[in-house]
């Protein structure tokens, strides 16, 4: 059984910081769809159109009847560990730094065997297990043997703590804590064990509801921090950004117009000032000291979170310039991850549907609580997901995206969006 | 349609270019010692070799075809063969039925890697797509890593001991003490193999091969021109190759010897009980373990009982890795695929000094190689035969 990880010491500012050593992560192109899935966090192994085959590792063709009609399909991931061992060298430092390490060989019962990394409380092969695929360090996905029952400080095991990125004994940074969704988020990372969450207050003599509920959590501090202003993240970033873990950039300025509803571009400019620039701003002052920060012990420095909305994939026309401005955030945010990945930081973008608060009052339900978005946020980071589509509306919408854009653009624009 | 058999075949000349730990020479430095060994010892003009059969990893981006321009050799038959540790037996099946052909007179059949400071690190992640895809990224262990795995699979299906392993490595260490060419010079005991440090449990130190730098080499050609020649010589008196064999075995228990087997000691005329010395292949002792099942010394399950039962050096009642196999010698690359098949031809025509088994008259060289995903994938054998 995992035993409970145990709150960090205090670090001792003269020691050197470690610095990451990322495990290998070279895939080829067919390999990446498993990472595709483990981003959203599901197991997809290849599977075979023509004749059924599932097959590992993943091919150009099927390996049973060698039609090319391959699919991603989602696995229970049931088998048996048929054989394991501990690793007490490495080729690699990644893995040299943390040894020993645990290996095994599972047979799906699906069919394929597979490499696993092994779950400390799985017991000794032959064993039951269930086979899950997560995010490594590198980004990239691989396969865990998990036991099929948990226990209650599994997620402590050293192995999965570094495939995820769990807010327990971490320091996070909420950029504004004004809205529902900034508070519940403040909420739900004290309960996931965070050790500090900061919440941003951008303008600080303004007394606003909530606050004092999350301020009187003995876990939470008020920092002021405008994401309009680059000399207030700069500043924020020179007092707290050695010690951020998390950050969550949830900070946005929504509005519901299109281009005809409104003259000028003032609210267009303040969305993308804050949505996209502020994003850029945040990047710039707290990126660095993130990254150096990724392999400093078990409460490292590990994910930044994006909140963007569904609307950046396709434009909701009756929310257009906001639409506009997620999109553009969208694309920073891929930018982002491709900086960040190298270093082992984990970039957890999140594209709600409408979010049940003022902004999307006259939008029609379901509608997303804060309080579901929070928990989702914190669920990818425990489990390390890097793409978030919490709630129905998005991912319905996702799946209208990915079955045709154009198809969907057209239903929007015929106001059949929502 | 029956096979053609190889009674025809002579091997000749085995040329070792002394193994070194590391070295900064690259392969074709290896290569060219080789075959330079080769027209030395066997006397003939560098352009009377008209046939090249290659093996090499640390040879690329260049292929066998650069190293006909980097010796300045013209041959009209070429072959890579990319196959490892079973290379040996491939290419010498290859040359084989070249020179039965017509297709060439004499052909070199060469293997040699060099050893880099880094090289083994930077084979491994890049050494298939199946092993950067989906073994590298678990605890970059390489090889060690998948037959720790088949190791301790089979410890619990067959009730083999680690000492049962260690018996096969000490006797091996034994025999490297008689050959000036093994990196490994001091004697190791089971004690000693039973307390080295861990490396992939159950596998400790002494259950792994050294990578070091070298090259193995030999001549094939047809019975009469070795004979006309004046070569000491072997003949090929039977030969197997097999890839991917068992693959529903979802973890490895037994090799494609086993599937081609019959037909191997049909063409030799032989059986297990005629073989003199085996060489088999031995990146971990398991694997050779599952040769003497897989040969058919034993049944499936009886390794355990028949490494008990023999004395496994060159002068007990089974001798194996009579040179001190790659686990003492040490493990050039592609050569280590060679290197069963120089000792066997030195074994047989008097060449093997004071570790030459006594009256030895037919040897077996088992090949294994390429480990791409979760086991090697090309098994091969040859029955080596005295020409006197």
């Amino acid at each position: 059984m995992t035993m409970p990880l145990m709150r960090p010491r205090r670090k001792n500012p003269v020691l050197r910081t470690r610095q990451m050593n990322l495990p290998p992560w070279a895939r080829g192109r067919v390999a990446l769809g498993m990472t595709a899935a483990a981003a959203e966090g599901r197991f997809e192994l290849q599977a075979c159109d023509a004749c059924g085959a599932v097959q590992y590792p993943p091919r150009s063709a099927c390996h049973r009847c060698l039609s090319v009609r391959l699919v991603w399909r989602e696995q229970g991931g049931e088998g048996e560990l048929l054989t394991e061992t501990t690793l007490h060298h490495s080729n690699d430092l990644f893995f040299r730094e943390r040894l020993p390490w645990r290996l095994g060989f599972v047979r799906l019962d699906a069919g394929p065997t597979v490499m696993v990394h092994v779950h400390g409380d799985v017991g000794a092969a032959p064993q039951r297990v269930r086979v899950g695929a997560r995010l490594d360090r590198a980004g990239q996905a691989v396969l865990i043997g998990f036991p099929m029952e948990g226990s209650a400080n599994m997620a402590d095991d050293p192995m999965l703590r570094e495939m995820g990125c769990d807010p327990k004994f971490r320091k996070a940074l909420v950029t504004d804590g004004k809205t529902p969704v900034g508070q519940a988020l403040v909420r739900a990372l004290v309960a996931a064990g965070a050790d500090l969450v900061w919440v941003g207050h951008a303008e600080p003599w303004k007394r606003l509801g909530g606050l004092e509920d999350i301020t009187a959590l003995p876990q939470v501090s008020l920092v002021p921090l405008d994401l309009s202003d680059g000399r207030s993240i700069v500043e924020q970033a020179g007092s707290i950004g050695g010690k951020v873990d998390i950050v969550i950039n949830n900070a946005e300025v929504h509005r519901t117009h299109g281009i005809a509803s409104r003259r000028g571009t003032d609210v267009a400019h303040a969305e993308m000032d804050i949505n996209y620039f502020g994003l850029l701003r945040l990047a710039q002052a707290f990126g660095p000291a993130l990254r150096g920060r990724s392999a400093d012990g078990t409460a490292s420095a590990t994910a930044w979170v994006n909140l963007l909305s569904i609307y950046a994939l396709s434009n909701f026309p009756p929310q257009g310039t906001y639409s506009a401005s997620k999109a553009a955030a969208h694309s920073l945010a891929q930018c982002l991850r491709a900086e960040m990945t190298p270093a082992g930081i984990r970039v957890v973008n999140v594209y709600p549907g409408p979010v049940d608060d003022e902004w999307n009052q006259n939008v029609p339900p379901p509608k997303l609580s804060p309080e579901a978005l929070a928990g989702a946020i914190v669920k990818a980071l425990k489990e390390g997901i890097e793409d978030v589509y919490p709630g129905d509306v998005a991912q319905e919408w996702l799946q209208r995206w990915r079955d045709n854009p154009k198809v969907l653009e057209r239903e929007l624009s015929m106001n059949r969006g929502a | 349609m029956a096979r053609l058999g190889y009674d025809d075949v002579a091997v000749a000349v085995p040329v070792t270019v002394p193994y070194q730990r590391f070295s900064n020479e690259g392969a074709h430095w290896f290569i060219g010692q080789a075959v330079r060994g080769l027209i030395e010892r066997s006397g003939l003009a560098k352009d009377r070799i008209d046939g090249l059969c290659l093996s090499s990893f640390s040879l690329v981006p260049d292929t066998a075809v650069g190293v006909t321009q980097h010796l300045g050799l013209s041959p009209r038959w070429l072959d890579h063969v990319p196959t490892g540790g079973a290379s040996g037996v491939m290419c010498l099946r290859r040359a084989a039925r070249a020179v039965q052909s017509g297709d060439a007179d004499v052909v070199a059949c060469v293997a040699a890697d060099t050893n880099h400071v880094d090289s083994f690190r930077q084979t491994l992640g890049a050494f298939s797509d199946f092993a950067r895809d989906a073994t590298y990224p678990y605890g970059s262990g390489g090889p060690n890593s998948v037959f720790a795995m088949i190791t301790a699979h089979y410890m619990r299906k067959f009730g083999a001991r680690r000492e049962d392993f260690g018996r096969i490595a000490v006797a091996q260490r034994q025999n490297a003490l008689r050959n000036p060419n093994a990196l490994f010079k001091k004697p190791l005991t089971l004690d000693q193999y039973m307390t080295a440090r861990p490396i992939a449990d159950p596998l400790h130190l002494f259950d792994c091969v050294m990578p070091c730098a070298g090259a193995e080499a030999f001549l094939v050609m047809r019975r009469e021109r070795a004979r006309d020649l004046g070569l000491e010589h072997v003949l090929v008196r039977g030969a197997i190759e097999r890839h991917n064999a068992f693959s529903d075995d979802p973890v490895m228990v037994c090799g494609g010897w086993r599937q081609d087997r019959d037909d191997l000691y049909a063409q030799a005329g032989v059986g297990p009980g005629d073989i003199d010395l085996l060489q088999s292949y031995d990146d971990y002792p398991v694997i050779v373990m599952m040769q003497f099942e897989d040969l058919g010394f034993c049944e499936k399950g009886e390794g355990p009982e028949f490494v008990r039962a023999n004395t496994l050096t060159v002068d007990g009642s089974f001798p194996n890795n009579t040179g001190g196999g790659q686990l003492s010698a040490g493990q050039p690359g592609a050569a280590g695929g060679f290197m069963g098949l120089t000792e066997t031809i030195r074994q047989l025509t008097g060449q093997a000094g004071d570790r030459a088994v006594a009256g030895a008259r037919l040897g077996l060289v088992a090949g294994f190689g390429m480990v791409t995903y979760d086991r090697c994938l090309c098994t091969g054998a040859v029955i080596l035969g005295s020409s006197q």
